[in-house]
């Protein structure tokens, strides 16, 4: 192994990279600003950030997926002939009518191998992966973990020089996700796998602390990076190590640290746009209302790591923060330095019956949530105390692109009906004051 | 090579034979037997086509039954043929439609209109073309016979191949881009096999259609000329002429066995086959079965017979352009450029259309005023008005009908493919036996013939609406007991919203299937009776046989914008409120 070498040689540099999505004209969305990287040999890097931090659209862009909107990507020649990239899915996309055999000779056929030698390299890779006895089955006979394993088998299968992973084990349940990293980890380090680099997607921390040597942490809207940490723990790694947990924590407490300063926006900066243009995320009433419940119990008592709560509910850290968010933008929470901290309304709301409840919700969202007030406002002024809801998904489009307006609109709709501040009817898409009869 | 490339299977080439067993199978012999017959039937068939007009002239079709498989034949032949015309029609301009944004803007509303167009209204104007196109052979004849099938399948198939191809998974066609896919290989590997089954349930749906258009345009009387191609459509028509009730009924009869055989060596083989392409993570509880195809599969002798179909079609994934086109990376034009090549694009179709509509004009205004107009939209509203009330009729008997059916799966598993078969029926090969009726009863022809439009067509509002009801979950139908809905709340509430998506998607296809059927169906004759409805399909039916074009076009134009405008105001809201409201997650 080359690991010795005082100086790391660069597979991959990626240099100011800046990503827009949409139309020339109209809502842009910026997904990636200024976001360098650079991969070297030997190494597992893992990119780590919520949705919408463009980490997939980098890891797309190396694999020549996207053309990213400007900066560039540069593979540095290296000895032993041109870098080559391969991918694994996050939904496996594998083909339902190929066999798997089939499904894995796909990269090999199209860059015209002979047919034994295809034949002669899928059966290794096959066996590699540990999909023996499987070559002529299809995908759909398969389970979950046995379809990433061709998944893997197909990438591999090619030689790449780097291995490019979009969240290749987040469709998996616990146990199944499991056994693959620990698999591709031993393929890794015993050094069975021909490629000189893997590059990862994740949102889940504590898959990255225990398979990467650096992760680059992202923040989103648009995407940067905020960090880059390095671990240093030998592996295999212990979940259950302190020095492991301590790391878990100390990246929760810095991906919930606010990048705006706190004289700008106020508390309303964990969502794009301010005012009527916040992008508002899609939380159910019930989920909120079973955090703060969650919280306020024992042995909590109100204040919770994220990491903690976020094991302690099953829920990955990408469901979590956007719960934490829409509780902190409603002040019935706090995010400090990876802690959630239930605010006295809030606790007053746990106690609380389900009339009262209600009507505390109410105060907060009108209070609050700008969209939601100017929504009320518009019905209180109207003599029919009705409005299209169309009116207001305009306004919104201009601030945003339509799915956006689409999401956010649905999100203060179903607000407002559990706080009963306002009533909508999907089959003539109006909100009213009326309650429904 | 074999023995040398360390595979244990394909260093055993004697172990493949001694499965295969030296004593054949039954089920060899009969597969044998079938593929063979095919193989013969296909080339003599395609003998016959190719004979001078002449030939037509000298042995007409005669009442002989010995003749009759000949025609069977004949007819089925000429619908394959259409068939694969259609699919390659399918292929190029679907593709083109998905490919390209300018193609697309012209080919997606020109398919939507061309799917509401009564294309027996087209015989007129192909048979003329295509008998001009092969003169003196029966060959042009023929090629008209075939367009009219044509016509009536090849747009449904390919809106369906656009929509695959606009709906590919992104995963996939992420993978295909990465590896570096040929487009060929991209077709092949990801575009077809995706879009198959949509494909194959279109084809199907066409080839339905396809049986009542290849009976009316066998026998085609364009003014003065009149051809009789053999066939089972010439077959009835003679019988008519001579008024041979035991003809049509051996006619008929015929009909049914090639619709049956049809059914069982091709459809639910193809079915069966398709069923593999469905893009789905998990193994489905009911496959389509098909005897023919489990035969095949399980006979030895068919799979070293595909060996080299196989090899063949890997050989074929495999090609490469002959001419190794660099792979260009286009830069896409700069936005200035783009938006002038779209107005260019724009200018160039808008001169098209006033320069077509200036043809139009040119050749109407001549020979029609604007009372012929008024005259035909009268009449249109008469169909409309025997469209609206026939549906309606049929809604009233075959829903209460279906949804009984349907909460029945044992009911529903035989009756559901006889619904299937009566829809693949061609209606008009029975009307003979109402007319006949009609002319014996001396009942008034504007309300009895009307019936006949609905005939054939009714039976897709009860195939779909026996599938809608089987498809209501069982927890819902549990609740509803559990709660003691009954009567009407429980068509309110559980019955019609559960079938209407399944309702609407049938009642569009039979009040299409019935504009199309009125021109058949609001003129027909008995030996020398002719009996005519008042509408616009007796006057599209007329025209056609007086050879008058002008008057055809104006006749075929105005059932377009009935249809068009029926289906925008009334089926589309309906089909976007199942979609949005109805819809079982």
């Amino acid at each position: 192994m080359t690991c010795m070498t005082p100086i790391q040689a660069p597979l991959v540099e990626a240099k100011a990279v800046r990503h827009l999505y949409g139309k020339a004209e109209g809502a842009n969305l910026l997904v990636l600003d200024n976001v360098d990287l650079t991969l070297n040999e030997n190494e597992i890097v893992g990119l780590l950030g919520r949705s919408g931090s463009g980490k997939s659209t980098l890891l797309r862009s190396i694999a020549g997926l996207i053309k990213p909107t400007a900066g560039e990507i540069t593979f540095p020649p290296r000895e032993g002939g041109p870098t080559s990239v391969s991918m694994v899915f996050q939904s496996f996309a594998l083909f339902p009518w190929l066999t798997v055999q089939q499904n894995v000779e796909v990269g090999l056929e199209a860059k015209g191998v002979r047919p034994d030698e295809r034949r002669r390299r899928a059966l290794a890779a096959i066996d590699l992966i540990g999909l023996d006895g499987f070559e002529n089955a299809y995908p759909k006979e398969l389970s979950g973990g046995m379809r990433q394993r061709v998944g893997l088998a197909r990438a591999l299968v090619v030689d790449p020089s780097i291995l490019l992973m979009d969240e290749p084990f987040s469709a998996l349940d616990v146990l199944t996700a499991e056994t693959l990293r620990t698999d591709l980890l031993d393929l890794w380090s015993e050094g069975r796998m021909p490629i000189k680099a893997i590059l990862m997607v994740t949102h889940n921390i504590e898959e990255a602390v225990l398979m990467c040597d650096r992760i680059l942490v992202f923040s989103s809207n648009p995407g940067r990076v905020v960090s880059t940490i390095k671990v240093d723990l030998p592996q295999p790694r212990n979940r259950q190590d302190p020095a492991f947990r301590e790391l878990v924590e100390r990246i929760y407490a810095q991906m919930t640290r606010r990048e705006l300063p706190p004289a700008t926006a106020a508390r309303d900066g964990v969502f794009p746009g301010t005012g009527l243009s916040m992008e508002l995320p899609r939380v159910s009433t019930n989920v909120m209302a079973g955090l703060i419940e969650a919280l306020h119990a024992a042995p909590f008592d109100g204040r919770a790591p994220m990491s903690d709560l976020a094991s302690d509910l099953q829920y990955e850290a990408d469901e979590l923060f956007p719960i934490a968010e829409t509780l902190q933008l409603l002040r019935l929470a706090e995010l400090r330095e990876g802690d959630l901290v239930l605010t006295a309304t809030a606790r007053r709301y746990a106690e609380a019956d389900v009339d009262a409840r209600k009507q505390i919700f109410a105060q907060q969202l009108l209070t609050h949530v700008p969209l939601a007030a100017h929504i009320r406002r518009v019905l209180d002024d109207r003599p029919s105390h009705a409005a299209p809801a169309s009116r207001f998904r305009d306004e919104l489009e201009d601030f945003m692109s339509p799915d956006y307006a689409d999401q956010t609109l649905r999100s203060v709709t179903n607000w407002g009906r559990y706080a009963e501040a306002f009533s909508y009817d999907e089959g003539v898409d109006r909100f009213s004051l009326e309650d429904p009869t | 090579m074999v023995f040398l490339s360390g595979d244990p299977k394909a260093a055993r080439p004697f172990a493949r034979f001694r499965n295969a067993g030296a004593v054949p199978s039954w089920a060899d012999l009969v597969a044998f037997l079938l593929l063979a017959a095919c193989a013969i039937l296909v080339v003599r068939g395609a003998e016959d086509m190719s004979q001078p007009l002449a030939a037509l002239h000298a042995a007409p079709v005669t009442l002989d039954p010995a003749r009759l498989p000949e025609y069977a034949l004949r007819t089925t032949l000429r619908m394959f043929l259409a068939l694969g015309a259609s699919l390659v029609f399918t292929f190029a301009v679907a593709t083109l439609a998905a490919k390209s944004r300018k193609a697309e803007l012209l080919i997606v509303p020109a398919l939507d209109i061309l799917q509401s167009v009564p294309v027996l209204g087209f015989l007129t104007f192909t048979v003329t073309f295509f008998m001009g196109l092969f003169p003196g052979r029966q060959l042009g004849v023929e090629c008209a016979a075939i367009f009219a099938i044509f016509t009536s399948q090849a747009w449904n198939m390919a809106f369906s191949f656009y929509q695959s191809l606009r709906t590919l998974p992104a995963d996939l066609d992420e993978v295909s881009r990465q590896f570096g896919f040929s487009p060929w290989r991209r077709f092949t590997r990801l575009e077809l096999p995706f879009a198959t089954p949509s494909l194959v349930w279109n084809v199907m749906m066409s080839m339905s259609g396809g049986w009542f258009f290849v009976v009316a345009s066998e026998a085609i009387t364009v003014g003065d000329t009149t051809v009789t191609l053999p066939g089972i459509g010439s077959w009835l028509s003679v019988a008519i002429a001579r008024q041979d009730m035991r003809a049509v009924a051996i006619g008929v009869g015929a009909m049914a066995v090639v619709i049956v055989l049809y059914d069982q060596l091709v459809f639910r083989p193809v079915v069966a086959w398709a069923d593999k392409f469905r893009f789905e993570q998990t193994a489905s509880q009911q496959r389509p079965a098909s005897w023919l195809y489990d035969l095949l599969r399980r006979a030895a002798w068919t799979r070293s017979l595909s060996r080299p179909l196989v090899g063949l079609s890997r050989a074929a994934s495999g090609l490469r352009s002959p001419v190794r086109l660099p792979a260009l990376r286009l830069p896409g034009p700069p936005p200035a450029l783009g938006r002038i090549l779209d107005t260019v694009w724009l200018a160039l179709v808008g001169l098209t259309v006033i320069g077509g509509a200036w043809l139009l004009w040119s050749f109407l205004s001549v020979r029609l005023t604007l009372a012929d107009l008024g005259q035909v939209s009268l009449l249109g509203l008469a169909t409309l008005v025997r469209v609206v009330v026939l549906i309606a009729l049929a809604t009233l008997i075959w829903v209460p009908i279906g949804v009984w059916i349907g909460l029945r799966p044992k009911w529903a598993e035989r009756l559901q493919p006889i619904a299937q078969f009566l829809a693949a029926f061609p209606a008009n090969v029975l009307f003979p036996f109402a007319v006949a009726a009609i002319v014996a009863l001396r009942l008034n022809p504007n309300i009895w013939l009307s019936p006949l439009m609905v005939f054939g067509t009714q039976w897709y509002i009860l195939f779909n609406v026996i599938a809608g009801a089987s498809a209501i979950p069982s927890d819902l139908k549990e609740a509803a007991g559990m709660f003691g809905l009954k009567g009407w709340q429980w068509w309110r509430q559980v019955a019609i919203p559960g079938i209407f998506p399944y309702y609407v998607t049938g009642a569009l296809t039979a009040s299409g299937g019935s504009w199309n059927a009125s021109i058949v169906a609001e003129a027909v004759s008995w030996g020398h009776e002719h009996l005519e409805a008042a509408g616009l399909g007796s006057y599209i039916a007329k025209a056609t046989a007086a050879g008058d074009s002008a008057r055809v076009a104006l006749g075929v134009a105005v059932m377009s914008v009935f249809v068009i405008a029926f289906n925008r105001v009334l089926w589309r809201p309906m089909y976007r409120f199942a979609e949005r409201r109805l819809r079982l997650a």
